[in-house]
Formats: C-alpha cells, sequence, structure tokens
C-alpha cells in the first residue's frame, strides 16, 4: 500500500504559508505594521471598556435614585448634585472615544495603503521571478493556470489582508478585553458566557465545514460550466451549420443544473451560520438576563476579581457585554471562508515565487568590437556594426572572437521527459551565411533542435558550439541576442507598430526601425493605416491580418539585425497568395545570415543549402533539394505529394 | 433592466417570497427581544415575582428560538431562490446566444460571451441574494428599531436626528468618491492582467529577444499606476470605518448623558432598563445603515455586470424564419441574383457585390480568390448564416428566407473554414452530423473522406477520445473528419470552405474522386487554395475584391482570366506543392 502523508502534516503546511504572508507582510512595512497594530489594540481595548463606564453611570444614576433631593420630588437639584459626577464619567469616555477615532482612522488609512503595496510588491515579485523562469514551465503549464495567479489567487490575499486580518486582531482584543471585565464583575456569569461560545464555535465549525465543501464543490461546477460553455462558444458556428442547438441547450441544461444544487447547498450553510450565531447570542442574551435576575432576586453570593456583589448595575452593562462577545464572534466565523480561500491562495503564490529560475552560468558576453585589417578585435563602448564573444579566461585574461554565426550541434541527444528521448544523435552544421532547414512530421524534433541553440532547453548528451565556444559558456540573454526569431505563431505587444519593431533592438532610432520595415516589405502596409507607425496594436494584434502580423514580427528581428535566424513555420498560417509577399521579406532578411528554417511547404526550403529530413528524432536524410530528389527517399515522396506529413 | 431579469425569477418566486416572509418575521422578532428584556430588566430592579421572570424569560426564550429558526430557513429559502434565479439567467443567456445568427456571433467575443454565462451571472446571483436578505432586511429592522426606541426612549431617541443623517450624508460622500475611483481601478486592473497573459503568451518572444528586464520595466510601471490608483480608492473606503465608529460613540455619550439627566432630573421618565435597550436599538440602527450601504455599493457594482447580460438578452437574431415556410428542399441547385452583402449594415466596404449565377444540381464548384477577396461570405449566404444586403439567394429555385432556417441547412451542409471537432468519441462527433446514423454509415461517411484507415489505426477506433477543440488529431486528420460529419447529413449541397488544406494532395485527389462516385447528386461547392483541388469542376468561380471576374471551366479560365492563370502556372511550375 502506497503512503499516504499524514492529513496533519498537510495543514501545517497550509498554516505556514499564511504565516509567510504575516512574515512578508512585516518585511515589506517594518514600522508601519507595528503601528498598525498597536493602533487596533489601543482602538480595541478602548471600545470595549464602555461596559465600565456604563456600570459606573448606572451605578450614578442608582444613587441619586435614592438621594433625599429626589425622594422629595425636587428632580432639579437631585440633578444639579448628580450632574458633576456623571460628566465626570462621559468627559473622560469621549476623550478616550476622540482617541480611538484617531487610532482607527490612522490604522485603517494605513492598512490601505500596505495592503496595496503589498499586493503590488507581491505582484512585482512574482512577475519578475516568473520573467526568470525556463521556457520549460510556460510549456508545462496551462497558460489560465498562470493567469489565475494574478488573478484569483492575489484577490484572496486583499480580501486576507485588508479585511479578515484586522478583524481577527480586533477581536480577538475585545473578547479578552471584554472577558477580563466580565470577570472582573462576575465569574458566574461569564462562565454562563463561555459556554455559549464554545457551543457557537462548534457550530461554526461544523457549518463552516460543511460550506467550505459545498464552496469547492460549487467552484468545480463553476470551472465546469465555464468549460463547456467555452468550447460551445467557440464552436457555436458549427452548432448552426448542424442544427444543433436544442441538443446542447440540454446539455448545457444538465451541467447548469448541477451548478445550481452546489450553489444552492453552499449558500444555505453559509447563510444559516450568520443567523444560527446571533440567535445563540439572542439566546445567550436572555439567558443572562433571566439567570442575572436570579442572582440579584436570590441575592446569590457573586465571585469576582473586584468583589462587588451583584446588582442591577453590573447586569446591564453585562447584557451589552453579552451582545458584544457574539456580535465579534459573528464577525470572526464571517471571516472563516475568506481565511480559506486566502491560504489555499497564498500557497499558490509562494509555489511561484518559489519556482526554480533560469540557470545561467555563462560568462561569455557579446560586445561591440572593432576589428582591424589584421583581424585584431578590440571591444567598443559605442554601436559599429561589428560584434565579437568577450571571453574571460580563468587566470584574468580576456580573449575576443568575432560573432560570425557558425553554429555546430555534434551528437546531440535530448529528451524533453526523462525515460522519452526525443532527439538521437543529431549532427548539424551551419557555416556562416548558410541555410539549414528541417522538414518533418510534427514531433519529429524539428523545434526541439531550435530549443536547444537558443537553450530555451539544455542538451543531454553532445555538443552545440556557437563561433566555437560552447554554448553552455555563454550569457543566456547574450547567446539570445545574437539569435533572430520568427515563430509561427506572431505574437506581438500593446503598442504602437513602431514599438512593436523597436522591441528587436531598444536602441533603435525611428529611421532603423522604418529601414528595417521598408526592407522585408512592410513599409507599405504600415504607411497605408491610418496613423502610420503610430497605429495601436491591441489583443496581440488582431486589428491586423495574418499576414501583417508576420511582416511586423519579420521586421521585429530584422532591426535586432541578428547574425543567425530561426525561422520555425514562420509562414505555415498564412495563405499561398500573402505567403508570396511575406516570403520576399524573410528572403532579405535571410540574406548574409545563418538561417535554420522549419517549414511545412517545401517551396519554403527548397533552396536551402542543406536540407535535414527529421523522423522520430532522427535525421534520415540530409543534402540539398538537388540531392534530396535523386536519392529518391522521403523528401522525394514528400515532393511528389505521395506522402503527407502530419 | 430589471424587468428583464426578474422574468428570470420564474418558479423561483415562491422561495423568494418565503425568504421575505421568514426575514421579516426574523426581523419582528429581534426588534422586539431588547423591549420585553428592558421590562425584565426593570422587572428585576423593581423587585417582581419569581414567576414572573421565569415566563419572561420562556417568552424571551422561545422568541430566540423562532428567530433562529426563521433565520435558518430564510437562509436556506433565499440560497435557493438566489442559485436558482442564477441557473434559470444563465439558460435564458445560453438559449438566446443558441438563436443568434452568424451576423449577432461576430459581434460578441468568445470569450466575453463565457465571462458573461459565468462571472457575471455570479456576481448577478450574489446580489440577488443580497438584495432579498439584506435589502429587506436592513430597512425593516431600521424601521422597527427607530419606533421601538422611540416608544422606549422618547426624547432619548433624539440622538438619531443628528446621528443618521450624518451616517447617510458621510457614506453617500463616500460611495459618490469610491465607486467611479474603484471603476478606473478594475479597468486598469484588468488592463494589467491583459498584459501579464500577453507576456505569458509570447515568452518565446521576450526570451528570444532577451527581454526579460525590459519587461520587468515595464511590468513594475504599470503594477505602480494601479497601486497608486487602488490606494487612493481604498482609502476612501476606509474611512467608512471611523465615520460608523464615531456615530457609535456619539450614540453611547449622548444616551447616557442624556439619559441620565432624564432619569434624575424627572419623575416619570425613562427608566435604568430602558437606558439599556437604547444602547442596543442605537447599535442596531448603525449597523442597518451601514448594510444598506454596502448594498448600495454592490448593486452598483453588479449593475455593470448586469449590463453586459441585458445586452445579450436584448440581442435581436437577425436570421429569423417565415411565417408560412416552404416544407422541402427540391434539389441541390443554388441561384445568385444581383446578390449584394456585407457583414455589418453599418459596414461601409461591400463585402460582395452584384453577384449573378447559377449552379445546377449535382454540379461540382470550385471556387478560388485571394484572401478577402469574398469567398467565405458567398458560400456562407446559401445555408443562410447570413442575409443578403441586395439581390436573392435561391436555393432549389425558391427563395431561402421561403425555408425554416432548420430545413434548410438540413439540406445544405457546410464545413466551415474555421473547424472544430468536441470534446468525446470520433463516434460521437461523426453522428452530430446524423444522430441516428449506424455504425456502418460512419464508417461509410469516413471512408468516402478518407478517414477510415486512421481512424482504425487507433487503439480505439470509433471510440477515440478527442480532446477539447481536437488538439489530439492532426490538422489534416481533423479536416476529414469534419468533413465526414458533414456528408452523414445526407446533404443536396454539401460546401467545402478550404477544408482539405491540410490534407496532401494525393488524398485530396480521393476524396474529390469518391465525391464524384458516391454522390453525384449531392452539389459539391469548393473554396481552395491550390489549382489543383478545383481544376475538374464543373464551373470554376474567381473571385476577387467581392466580385465574379471569372466563370468557367479550367480551358476555358486558363485562356480568359489572368489571376486563374498566374495561380496555375505558379503552382505548378513553382513546384508549389504542400508538403
Amino acid at each position: 500500500m502506497p503512503k499516504t502523508p499524514p492529513k496533519k502534516d498537510i495543514r501545517k503546511l497550509d498554516m505556514g504559508s499564511l504565516g509567510r504572508v504575516i512574515k512578508l507582510l512585516f518585511k515589506y512595512y517594518p514600522v508601519m505594521m507595528p503601528v498598525v497594530i498597536v493602533c487596533i489594540v489601543l482602538s480595541a481595548a478602548v471600545s470595549s471598556i464602555p461596559a465600565i463606564f456604563q456600570q459606573r453611570i448606572i451605578a450614578l444614576i442608582t444613587k441619586h435614585l435614592g438621594s433625599a433631593e429626589y425622594l422629595a420630588g425636587d428632580y432639579a437639584a437631585a440633578w444639579n448634585n448628580a450632574k458633576g459626577e456623571i460628566f465626570k464619567v462621559i468627559i473622560i469616555l469621549g476623550a478616550l472615544y476622540i482617541i480611538s477615532i484617531i487610532l482607527i482612522t490612522l490604522y485603517t488609512q494605513l492598512m490601505a495603503y500596505i495592503t496595496q503595496g503589498y499586493l503590488s510588491k507581491l505582484r512585482i515579485e512574482m512577475f519578475g521571478g516568473m520573467q526568470n523562469l525556463p521556457i520549460k514551465y510556460f510549456d508545462q503549464n496551462k497558460h489560465g493556470d498562470i493567469m489565475s495567479y494574478y488573478t484569483n489567487d492575489i484577490d484572496t490575499l486583499r480580501q486576507l489582508i485588508s479585511q479578515s486580518l484586522p478583524h481577527l486582531v480586533q477581536s480577538f482584543i475585545i473578547v479578552m478585553t471584554v472577558f477580563f471585565i466580565m470577570i472582573y464583575y462576575s465569574v458566574w456569569m461569564t462562565l454562563l458566557i463561555l459556554l455559549g461560545v464554545v457551543f457557537m464555535f462548534y457550530v461554526s465549525k461544523k457549518m463552516g465545514g460543511g460550506s467550505a465543501k459545498f464552496f469547492i464543490r460549487q467552484q468545480a461546477s463553476i470551472a465546469k460550466t465555464e468549460g463547456f460553455a467555452q468550447e460551445m462558444m467557440n464552436g457555436q458556428k458549427v452548432i448552426k451549420v448542424f442544427c444543433h442547438e436544442d441538443k446542447v441547450q440540454e446539455e448545457f441544461d444538465k451541467v447548469n443544473n448541477e451548478l445550481y444544487e452546489d450553489s444552492r447547498r453552499a449558500h444555505a450553510y453559509a447563510n444559516g451560520l450568520g443567523p444560527i450565531i446571533i440567535n445563540i447570542g439572542n439566546v445567550l442574551y436572555v439567558l443572562a438576563a433571566l439567570i442575572g435576575g436570579l442572582l440579584i432576586v436570590l441575592k446569590a453570593p457573586n465571585l469576582s476579581l473586584s468583589g462587588m456583589a451583584f446588582n442591577i448595575s453590573i447586569l446591564v452593562p453585562f447584557l451589552n457585554m453579552t451582545k458584544q462577545f457574539t456580535g465579534n464572534i459573528n464577525q470572526v466565523s464571517q471571516q472563516l471562508n475568506s481565511i480559506i480561500m486566502a491560504l489555499a491562495g497564498s500557497k499558490r503564490i509562494f509555489e511561484l515565487i518559489d519556482q526554480k529560475p533560469e540557470e545561467d552560468s555563462g560568462k561569455v558576453t557579446l560586445v561591440n568590437a572593432i576589428i582591424d585589417e589584421d583581424g585584431n578585435i578590440t571591444e567598443s563602448k559605442t554601436h559599429t556594426g561589428k560584434w565579437a564573444w568577450k571571453h574571460p579566461h580563468g587566470d584574468g585574461t580576456l580573449t575576443y572572437t568575432e560573432l560570425k554565426g557558425d553554429v555546430q550541434m555534434v551528437d546531440v541527444d535530448f529528451s524533453y521527459v526523462e525515460g522519452k528521448q526525443v532527439l538521437y544523435d543529431v549532427s548539424v552544421y551551419a557555416n556562416p551565411g548558410q541555410k539549414v532547414a528541417f522538414v518533418g512530421a510534427t514531433g519529429a524534433g524539428k523545434t526541439t533542435i531550435t530549443n536547444l541553440i537558443n537553450r530555451f532547453y539544455d542538451i543531454e548528451d553532445g555538443k552545440i558550439r556557437y563561433d566555437g565556444i560552447n554554448i553552455n559558456k555563454i550569457k543566456k540573454a547574450d547567446l539570445r541576442r545574437s539569435l533572430g526569431l520568427v515563430l509561427q505563431e506572431t505574437n506581438l505587444f500593446t503598442g504602437t507598430v513602431m514599438e512593436n519593431i523597436r522591441y528587436g533592438n531598444l536602441d533603435a532610432t525611428d529611421e532603423e526601425c522604418i529601414e528595417a520595415a521598408r526592407m522585408v516589405g512592410a513599409h507599405g502596409f504600415i504607411s497605408h493605416l491610418p496613423d502610420g507607425y503610430n497605429t495601436m496594436l491591441s489583443n496581440n494584434g488582431s486589428n491586423f491580418s495574418q499576414g501583417q502580423r508576420q511582416l511586423l514580427s519579420i521586421a521585429r528581428a530584422a532591426v535586432a539585425n541578428p547574425p543567425v535566424m530561426i525561422m520555425d513555420e514562420a509562414t505555415s498560417s498564412i495563405d499561398t497568395r500573402t505567403e508570396s509577399i511575406v516570403q520576399r521579406g524573410m528572403d532579405k532578411l535571410m540574406e548574409g545570415r545563418t538561417v535554420f528554417v522549419i517549414a511545412h511547404r517545401l517551396s519554403t526550403v527548397m533552396n536551402s543549402d542543406v536540407i535535414m529530413v527529421l523522423e522520430k528524432g532522427r535525421i534520415i536524410e540530409r543534402g540539398n533539394h538537388e540531392q534530396l530528389i535523386e536519392k529518391k527517399g522521403t523528401y522525394y515522396q514528400l515532393y511528389t505529394g505521395a506522402f503527407e506529413l502530419e | 433592466m430589471l424587468k428583464k431579469f426578474l422574468k428570470c425569477v420564474r418558479e423561483y418566486k415562491k422561495p423568494t417570497y418565503l425568504t421575505l416572509i421568514f426575514i421579516t418575521t426574523e426581523v419582528v422578532i429581534e426588534a422586539i427581544i431588547p423591549f420585553i428584556t428592558a421590562r425584565l430588566v426593570n422587572g428585576i430592579q423593581s423587585g417582581i415575582e419569581m414567576s414572573t421572570i421565569l415566563k419572561t424569560g420562556a417568552i424571551l426564550f422561545v422568541m430566540a428560538l423562532s428567530s433562529l429558526a426563521c433565520g435558518g430557513i430564510a437562509g436556506m429559502t433565499s440560497a435557493n431562490a438566489a442559485a436558482g434565479f442564477a441557473k434559470n439567467v444563465r439558460h435564458d443567456v445560453f438559449e438566446k446566444i443558441q438563436k443568434f445568427s452568424f451576423y449577432n456571433i461576430d459581434k460578441f467575443s468568445t470569450s466575453s460571451l463565457v465571462t458573461r454565462l459565468t462571472t457575471d451571472i455570479t456576481n448577478v446571483q450574489t446580489a440577488y441574494m443580497m438584495l432579498i436578505r439584506i435589502a429587506v432586511r436592513a430597512p425593516l429592522m431600521l424601521i422597527f428599531s427607530i419606533v421601538m426606541a422611540y416608544i422606549m426612549g422618547g426624547a432619548l431617541a433624539g440622538t438619531f436626528v443628528f446621528v443618521i443623517p450624518f451616517l447617510v450624508f458621510g457614506l453617500l460622500i463616500i460611495a459618490k468618491y469610491a465607486m467611479p475611483a474603484f471603476r478606473r481601478v478594475f479597468k486598469k486592473y484588468d488592463k494589467l492582467n491583459e498584459s501579464i497573459e500577453e507576456n505569458v503568451r509570447a515568452m518565446r518572444v521576450v526570451k528570444g529577444f532577451a527581454r526579460e528586464d525590459f519587461e520587468k520595466k515595464k511590468f513594475n510601471a504599470a503594477a505602480e499606476d494601479i497601486r497608486n490608483d487602488f490606494t487612493r480608492a481604498e482609502r476612501i473606503v476606509a474611512l467608512n470605518n471611523p465615520i460608523m465608529q464615531f456615530c457609535i460613540y456619539f450614540n453611547m455619550i449622548f444616551v447616557m448623558a442624556v439619559g441620565s439627566y432624564i432619569i434624575i432630573g424627572h419623575k416619570s421618565g425613562i427608566n435604568v432598563g430602558e437606558l439599556s435597550s437604547m444602547l442596543t436599538y442605537g447599535f442596531q440602527i448603525l449597523i442597518q445603515l451601514m448594510m444598506l450601504s454596502m448594498i448600495y455599493v454592490m448593486l452598483t457594482m453588479s449593475a455593470e455586470a448586469m449590463k453586459r447580460i441585458v445586452e445579450v438578452l436584448d440581442e435581436e437574431p437577425t436570421v429569423t424564419d417565415p411565417e408560412n415556410p416552404i416544407a422541402e428542399v427540391k434539389d441541390g441547385s443554388v441561384t445568385f441574383k444581383n446578390v449584394s452583402f456585407k457583414y455589418s449594415h453599418r459596414a461601409k466596404e461591400y463585402a460582395l457585390c452584384n453577384i449573378d449565377f447559377d449552379i445546377p444540381s449535382g454540379a461540382t464548384v470550385g471556387i478560388l480568390g485571394g484572401t478577402g477577396s469574398g469567398k467565405t461570405a458567398l458560400v456562407s449566404l446559401i445555408p443562410r448564416l447570413y442575409d443578403v444586403e441586395e439581390g436573392e439567394v435561391l436555393v432549389g429555385g425558391e427563395n431561402v428566407k421561403n425555408y425554416k432556417k432548420h430545413d434548410l441547412r438540413e439540406a445544405v451542409a457546410m464545413v466551415l473554414q474555421k473547424n472544430l471537432l468536441f470534446s468525446g468519441t470520433i463516434a460521437e462527433n461523426l453522428r452530430w452530423g446524423n444522430e441516428n446514423a449506424t455504425d456502418e454509415e460512419l464508417a461509410a461517411a469516413c471512408k468516402m473522406a478518407c478517414a477510415d484507415e486512421f481512424i482504425n489505426s487507433f487503439p480505439d477506433g470509433y471510440n477515440t477520445y478527442i480532446e477539447q477543440g481536437g488538439t489530439n488529431v492532426s490538422g489534416g486528420q481533423k479536416q476529414r473528419l469534419c468533413i465526414a460529419r458533414a456528408l452523414l447529413k445526407r446533404p443536396k449541397i454539401l460546401i467545402l470552405d478550404d477544408s482539405t488544406s491540410a490534407v496532401d494532395t494525393k488524398t485530396d485527389a480521393k476524396i474529390r474522386e469518391s465525391f464524384k462516385k458516391y454522390i453525384p447528386d449531392t452539389t459539391k461547392i469548393v473554396i481552395a487554395q491550390r489549382v489543383s483541388s478545383v481544376m475538374e469542376s464543373d464551373i470554376i468561380i474567381i473571385l476577387d475584391g467581392g466580385a465574379v471576374v471569372g466563370m468557367g471551366k479550367h480551358d476555358e479560365l486558363l485562356k480568359t482570366n489572368e489571376i486563374y492563370k498566374e495561380m496555375y502556372t505558379q503552382q505548378t511550375n513553382g513546384g508549389e506543392q504542400d508538403a
């Protein structure tokens, strides 16, 4: 039987993430947080002491009701006598209240500031950490799941920090103070109320557990409905074409009904909790009044810290304290769901933050270089149009190697998941300026090869050398800067056309960007846009056609001006007429560079210097177009249409 | 807007009313409890009999229990009413979407429809529950408490004359400033999340260009901006706490000061028990006001969600059935009479202009043209996915508007360019074409579409499970399954909108051959990128810029039509073969 870890450990872990939330809170705000806590504690204490003043006032009233003046019917005189004492009490109370309001204003304002600051810092830390994660992480996790860290999970913390935590501290303090005041007046009555409170806790635990269970089920139901709706909304046109509307509606109603059931149960529990606690409070209130009354009537001996006898001046504040007590417990119980959700949310957030970042032990960097006639290389601070690899050695010396774009892969093995090898003994030699093409079915390993060259993934066995340098020694950012990338999926960013082109080289001037666009043939359509280069792209450039988007991404690569280009299925989602335009842009871009091309359409790769046919992770044929046709192998079959790539 | 929603309550009126009744009862009881307690306290003070004390105690106990019962039941009925209401709204919205025409569908994005069906409706559900629970409870409680306070306290209740307007005014001001601030923040927040999504999606580009630090800087600026706005909004809202506390404190002091004056300074004023109850009532009144302000904020926030839902419910389906429809589509002939079309009435440019042609039943028609030439628009008019702007489209000799949509689309099978399979087995997907198709019929259709081979190579054959969106079959396989699915309808007209683009040329030819052999009477209309796919058609239509620029057989067009000639030579001589 497999050993399952004891449940206790899991729960501990959850509480751990809550602890970490709080620890971070103090780390980010080492001064403000203690101030807030002092404010909360003081104001909570102040708001729980009116019971004492009430008792004083009522005692004073009772005393003066027995005064000679009052009994004689001279009420004005009675009041005049009482006035001084009573106002003294009230003025002290008023002063305390003013302090309390100042404290409350201070800490609520501070908390608003802290909450948002905290979330912002956390968001920045999450995002920053995420930028440093390896591509593997993004390949393995659904984008929707990653997004939910930033939306759902962060939102649970907002509720926790701005509401639940202050409430918890406040309620705890109030309950403690009230408890001591109660003992001060009467132990017996306190015991009675404690009994009620224990009962309340019991009920909230039971009900809270039930509600948590159904809330989780409701969450799952919502996800299911969302998934179903997502699929159907996507296929709405197919549904119409097949007249399947009624059928789909039927299925939707089924899912919808499940959601209704779970949602009804979850809320029934949650709604019930409030009234139940409040009414247990009411019963307690009545019991307190009753038993207190009996104690007074029966003149039972009182046990208390103050040693006072039990009388009406104690009973009245006691009743109010009962309300206060139960009211606070109700408040805490209302925060339960939000605390449970925050526990889950913070756990996930820390999972993201704790992800291991991409490792980079590369020391070789890319620098601007001046190369003299003899081939001597010196480093330059300014842009020279020439680049060199700067190679620091263990003995402190520096050597420079010119950046040429020579890429050699020797006997490379690779697997994404251990035990499932995807590349076997792959060797590729690309001399500067050569065009190397990869052809093969989906899953044959074409994209994998390019993933290895720019070190999105690291090889298992074999060697990859770039201009003779092992790529593991090159700083990743510099390695990637020297490799241009055009992918099938054109990912553009919100911003202007100009900003999107400049993404390739942040130092490029407007003129350089326009020149790049002109070179790849994008200038024509851009200048026809209403705002030209200042036209805004939104939503991944959905206001542009696929071909236009691809041209922009080619221009982006062009402005980077790298010696090596990787083109991964850059034209496969474009129709053949548009392709010829894009192809011209790509041809321009490829001139004089080392290029790796992956393509579905053979027309794109035919003029390559070397074509590699890949099958199941192995190179099965290599040569140029003519050689491969002559061979009459797989490539030939592909070319004649006798064979299909999937 | 509200009326539209109230219609969705339907069978959940009963739990809604029950909720209202139970909550009212609960409130009445809860309001009376302090009143009776006050009498008990006074009784004790003035030394009444033991039995009276016990009797009053028993009454109070029963009242608390009934209040608990009412509250519990109301909790359940309200949960039921709200969840049921949400269910109905969801049903209605989904139903409405099913009635949408393509024009309506184009107007809404998929993700926005999904949000409306889920998050927005959940918000409305919460609002509805709040409404029937607290929106009834709070004002009732408020009124009862004020009335009771006056009955008991008389002059003491004067405190509320000051406190209530002050609180209401304060809360309104907060709401007035906070709400637009929040709305602004949430919009920015959505934008921030969109940009994160963009970043995640484009991670290969970010890393490829080594732009991690650039992205971080961009994000930090956006995050700081939001933090400032958010803090401002939250600080406004945070003010309600001190305002509330101020009112509670003021109430306390007022009741104590004036109360003791009235008690001592007058003969038959109020008494100590009433003083204590006044404090309770005061507390209750203020809490209720707070609740009301919360509801106010909640409702205005959910108003946005409601607006978005109503947008869907209010959308008028543009393609509607005629009153006296013609029962059957006679044959597969298609005629376009001077047809002009644009995707939206407001669009400036026509997608199709003055199209005229005749296709006899059973013919094979090829349509060629570049992106945006109107190929898809043209074929979409045949099953009446859109209505024409001018002219008329005839199918089987009758205007398509004279058929019921359902009957017309049963006769016209269309394989869409952006086609997709649904999660479920292959057989289930195929039966979309015909629910009652036998296994043999499925196999026959798949054979025709050249899908039988690969299906049989799967270990589970026709029971192979297709993932959502058909991600576990290749593009070419998906296209062939979609063709088989359409064939199962046994249509009179079969339209393929670029449906074999991912299929190799040999298989493509095989599919065309089997069409010729097995469904000779069906009119076949094929849009293609490859000239070879349509070369042998009876009629080839060349579209350019929404107009027919050439029509005829291969040989004629090769001589007369420049575009056709160019495409043909480019694709054959240039070796433009798809792998």
